[in-house]
Order: C-alpha cells, then sequence, then structure tokens
C-alpha cells in the first residue's frame, strides 16, 4: 500500500526456548511471518488472548524487543537496518502506551519530570519553555496544572494512564503503539480514558496499533481489525466487518465468548 | 432463606484511619439462587465474600451485622463449626486459578483430603468420587489427571479443578470471587458454562463476585451494585439491565462498551473516580460524580428504599417526589 506510514511484512520473533539438545534448538514463534500496514492517521487494531503474540508484535515494530526476520518500514525507511543513533531519532516519530500505567512511570521523578524528560532529550523545549509545555499537556490530557508535583502513586490509575498518554503524544509522534491501553483501568474510568485517545487521535491524526484483548473495545477506536492466533494474523480486514461477518473459525469463536449484555 | 446477610459492616483500622470497606450491607440468597455482587475496584465486594466465612485478617474486622446461613450466625459460631462450614456449605473460588491449589499435591490427593474430611469417605470411595467430580467439571482424562501437579494445567483447567475442589463438600453456597477476570475470553465463556451447569446439577446457590457487567449478565438472576462499601442498587438482572434507577447504576451500563455498536456515540464515561475510602465525600458517597444530585445529596445519606418488589435503590433523586419532598426540612 502506497500510502501506508507503517508496512510491516514477513515479520518474524522468535524466543529460543531452554537450552541447547543435540545441537537443536526449539523456539516459540511468538510473532510468525506477519503482514500488516497502517496508514497514515488510521486505527488499526490488534486482537487476541494471552499469549497470542500480540504484544511481542507491537514491540517488535518498534524495535523494544528484536524481531528475527522480516521487514518494519516505517515512512519508508527499513526500521530493523537502523543503527543505534537513526533508530534513537525515529523514536520521536514513534512513540508506546502500555497497559500498567503504574510500572511504566518512575516512581521517584515528579509527573514535571516524566513529561518534560522527553522533550529535552530530542532538543525539543529550552529550560524556560518546559514549565508552560508540561502545563499544555496536562491541559490536553484533561488534567489541571497542579499534577505536576505529584508523583505517579499518587494519583489515581485513570490519572497515570491520562500521563502515559501525554507523554506519548509529547513528541508529536506520528504512529503510537497503544499495548491494552485501558485494560487495568475499572469502567468507568476506562470509558473516560477511550475517549480521550480517540479524541487526541482524531485531532493530531496519529496512527494507532491498538493491541487489546477486549473485542468491544478495540471494535469503538479501530478502522480495520488484525485477529491474531499463535503468532500469525489469521484474519484481517474492515472493523464492521470482522465484527458483522468473521471469516476465519477463530475469530467466530472469539465473537461468540464476548458476553453480550440484554 | 439460604443466607441472610444483615448489616455488615468490615472495617480496617489502619494507621491513616478507619477504613470502611463494607459498611452496612444487607441482602439475602435463596437456595439455587445465582446472585451477582458487582462494583468497581475498591467497592468493598471482595470483604463482602471473606466476611461471610469470617476470613477477613487483622488490621480487617467484623465490627457489625449478622451473617446467617439456614438460621445459623456464622459470627458467632465457634472456630471448629466455622472450619467445617468453609469447603462444607460454603464453597469458595478466587480470581487465581491456582489461589486454592496446593502446589506441592496433586489434584486428586487434594480432591481425596476435601472427601474425606467434609463427607468422611473412604480412601478408595473418596478416589473414584474424585475422578468422577474432575470430569464432571470437564477435566478431559480425569483418571489419568487425578495425578497431576497444579502447576501442569493451563489456567482454565486450574480453575476447572478448583471448581471441583469448592464443590467437593456438596456446598449449599458456592462464592465465586472473580472467577473468571484472569482469563481469556474463551475460556471465561466456558468456565461460566461450567458454573450454569454445576449449579443446575448439585441445585446450590452461588454468589458470583465481578468487576464486569457482561459477566454478571451471562449467569445472574439477582444483582446487588456495590459502591464504596454499600449496595447502592438491588434488582433482578432483568430489571436491572433494562431499567437501572440508579444513577451509578446506569454510569456503569454507559460506560460498558457493547460489541457491534461499532463506534457510534462516545461512551459515556462516569466523570472523576472511586473516592478515596478514608476520605469519602459526605452525605452519598456518589455526589461528586452524579449528574442527577443536588444540594440535599451533599448532607444526605440515602438509604435503600423499595422502589417495587425486589427492587431496591439508594438515591434520593431516583425514587418518587413524594420521598423527595419528605426529605425537605
Amino acid at each position: 500500500m502506497s500510502d501506508a506510514l507503517v508496512e510491516i511484512s514477513g515479520l518474524k520473533t522468535w524466543f529460543p526456548m531452554g537450552g541447547r539438545w543435540l545441537g537443536t534448538r526449539s523456539w516459540v514463534r511468538a510473532v510468525d511471518d506477519v503482514d500488516l500496514h497502517v496508514g497514515r492517521g488510521e486505527v488499526l487494531g490488534v486482537v487476541g488472548e494471552s499469549g497470542s503474540g500480540k504484544t511481542t508484535l507491537g514491540r517488535s515494530v518498534l524495535r523494544l524487543v528484536e524481531p528475527t526476520g522480516g521487514s518494519v518500514r516505517f515512512a519508508g525507511k527499513e526500521v530493523l537496518a537502523l543503527g543505534r543513533r537513526d533508530l534513537r531519532a525515529l523514536r520521536r516519530r514513534m512513540q508506546i502506551v502500555f497497559q500498567d500505567p503504574y510500572s511504566s512511570l518512575s516512581p521517584r521523578m515528579q509527573i514535571r519530570q516524566i513529561l518534560s524528560e522527553p522533550l529535552r532529550l530530542h532538543g525539543m523545549v529550552d529550560t524556560r519553555g518546559t514549565e508552560v509545555k508540561v502545563a499544555a499537556l496536562l491541559e490536553m490530557v484533561g488534567l489541571e496544572p497542579y499534577f505536576m508535583r505529584r508523583y505517579p502513586h499518587e494519583m489515581s490509575g485513570g490519572q497515570r494512564q491520562r500521563i502515559a498518554i501525554a507523554r506519548a503524544f509529547a513528541l508529536e509522534p506520528e504512529f503510537i503503539v497503544c499495548d491494552e491501553p485501558v485494560s487495568a483501568l475499572d469502567v468507568s474510568v476506562q470509558a473516560q480514558v477511550l475517549n480521550l485517545l480517540q479524541s487526541l487521535q482524531r485531532e493530531r491524526r496519529v496512527s494507532l496499533l491498538f493491541i487489546s484483548h477486549d473485542l468491544a473495545v478495540v471494535e469503538r477506536v479501530a478502522d480495520r481489525i488484525a485477529v491474531m492466533h499463535r503468532g500469525k494474523i489469521v484474519e484481517e480486514g474492515d472493523a464492521a466487518r470482522v465484527i458483522a461477518a468473521p471469516k476465519h473459525p477463530y475469530t467466530k469463536t472469539l465473537l461468540a465468548a464476548v458476553p453480550t449484555l440484554p | 432463606m439460604l443466607l441472610h446477610v444483615e448489616d455488615l459492616a468490615t472495617h480496617f483500622f489502619l494507621d491513616e484511619g478507619v477504613l470502611r470497606a463494607v459498611d452496612g450491607v444487607s441482602f439475602d440468597i435463596r437456595e439455587a439462587e445465582t446472585v451477582a455482587l458487582v462494583g468497581e475496584s475498591g467497592c468493598g465486594k471482595t470483604i463482602v465474600a471473606l466476611s461471610i466465612l469470617k476470613l477477613v485478617q487483622w488490621p480487617g474486622r467484623i465490627v457489625r451485622g449478622r451473617i446467617l446461613l439456614d438460621g445459623e450466625d456464622l459470627i458467632a459460631v465457634s472456630t471448629e463449626r466455622l472450619r467445617q462450614a468453609r469447603g462444607g456449605e460454603v464453597g469458595l473460588i478466587f480470581q487465581e486459578p491456582g489461589a486454592s491449589l496446593n502446589p506441592v499435591f496433586t489434584i486428586g490427593a487434594q480432591l481425596v483430603e476435601v472427601l474425606r474430611l467434609h463427607r468422611g469417605l473412604t480412601r478408595g470411595e473418596a478416589r473414584r468420587e474424585a475422578v468422577r467430580l474432575l470430569d464432571d467439571v470437564g477435566i478431559p482424562d480425569a483418571n489419568k489427571r487425578f495425578n497431576s501437579y497444579p502447576f501442569e494445567l493451563s489456567g482454565g483447567m486450574r480453575q476447572r479443578v478448583a471448581i471441583a475442589l469448592a464443590v467437593s463438600g456438596r456446598p449449599k453456597l458456592l462464592i465465586a470471587d472473580e472467577p473468571t477476570t484472569a482469563l481469556d475470553v474463551t475460556v471465561q465463556a466456558e468456565i461460566l458454562k461450567l458454573l450454569r451447569h454445576i449449579q443446575s446439577e448439585y441445585g446450590m446457590a452461588i454468589l458470583i463476585i465481578s468487576h464486569d457487567i457482561g459477566v454478571v449478565a451471562s449467569i445472574a438472576e439477582r444483582v446487588l451494585v456495590m459502591y464504596t462499601g454499600r449496595i447502592v442498587e438491588e434488582a433482578p438482572a432483568r430489571t436491572l439491565f433494562r431499567a437501572p434507577v440508579h444513577p451509578y447504576t446506569r454510569g456503569l451500563l454507559a460506560a460498558t462498551p457493547r460489541l457491534g455498536t461499532g463506534r457510534g456515540t462516545p461512551l459515556a464515561g462516569i466523570p472523576g473516580t472511586v473516592p478515596d475510602l478514608l476520605a469519602l465525600p459526605e452525605g452519598c458517597t456518589f455526589h461528586p460524580r452524579c449528574p442527577i444530585g443536588d444540594h440535599g445529596c451533599i448532607t444526605d445519606v440515602p438509604v435503600l428504599i423499595e422502589l417495587a418488589p425486589n427492587h431496591r435503590c439508594a438515591c434520593y433523586k431516583a425514587v418518587p417526589v413524594t420521598a423527595d419532598v419528605e426529605r425537605e426540612p
């Protein structure tokens, strides 16, 4: 696809399992020959159960884990071929939001530091501009400026996830991997965070790889849905079509298992 | 009435103050009935379950209330009698499928132990019954699996074994605390199906505790909604899902994404977060997040009022006008 921002082809991430036994080695094929693309401003939902490889997929695309083979092209550039310096430069344009905001934010930093650090590392603000920029980021995610002086443990799960979102959007990236961004949250808070993520995505036309085990959540945000099972994409298509008329038996099983509300 | 809980209060005495985890909860469970206790994290639902079997540990303590199981007050009985009731008349399963299993014994040995203790079976009888139970909860090749250790089983299989263990004492009440939360959605569907099967076969009552309204909808006949240590609404499942009254219940339902609705309109989240139990708001604890509250809600603590048979709600704004007028000084 020509207008794709992220093109993943033949991507493999295998992990060695156990030691060598008589010279042969067995592998866990966490991501096994995956082809996907994410267009500019598009949200691609990746759905799968635990162990399907969806988290490894997200991390492989950003090279937070090193893929075994295949190709990931970002804006036409081969990510897997980049050296350390080029990769760091590219990281400004590709961000990630993790499931557990508690472990993804440093407990010893105030929110002010957490949000300003990426800006400083990438030389996007001077010391004087920091406070203003951080306040703007907090406002963007619906938090009052006084949160600047707070530590992550002084905040609720929903507030922490807002900070994680603010940090991901701080560098004005073009692409964000969201790995189960609302799964750890209570349902009433989950809706707020989901709405926030969605409105920011639309406003800034950011592309998302939205990973979740929850089909109903993915359906709310995704343009297209890819269903992952045992390291492979078993079905991919327009979100409404995948939900309404699944083709692969595994997708059907998954859909049938979701409890319905009267 | 199988279980009658009356004005139960379980508080935690912390350095920072008294945390009222459960504060005046009353409900009944009839024989063979499936009741769900639903609410978000920190609402006290797990503490209700633990309180029923007096499993709350210091600094937590039951400070008030009665828990009548078949008319017998479990708060007042001896430790010996309590031990008999746990795993006997009342079975318990937890969120973590391994939580009720001992990792160093085979699943068969653990079942046999319970069967001998609670049902007084001989070793041979207990073994046969254990295999039958494993088979009944859907463990394939039960005779062989009898000798498996918990770590050799998947999470779903472990939860099946935990269910077998919980029902082995032929309980009248099974308390299931978030029994499917740690499981994948396909496995969750199987476990819920199993619970329904077990329920109809053994005719026991189930108290299922969950944060997931979808899970509750697929199994419960009656639903209790908890918020900050109190029940705010109680209704038959049908009524609760079709015509919820309490603004918190309505908020929870509106915030839950439903499959097949596409992008639709944005989900209506409940503003704010569940308050800190050590610093609860005055009056109705939901008022800071409530879309329909007024100044009266800041001062008056709402009590559960019967709106219709079997339908109770603790909200002054949700009851007929007459009650609203009575409240004015």
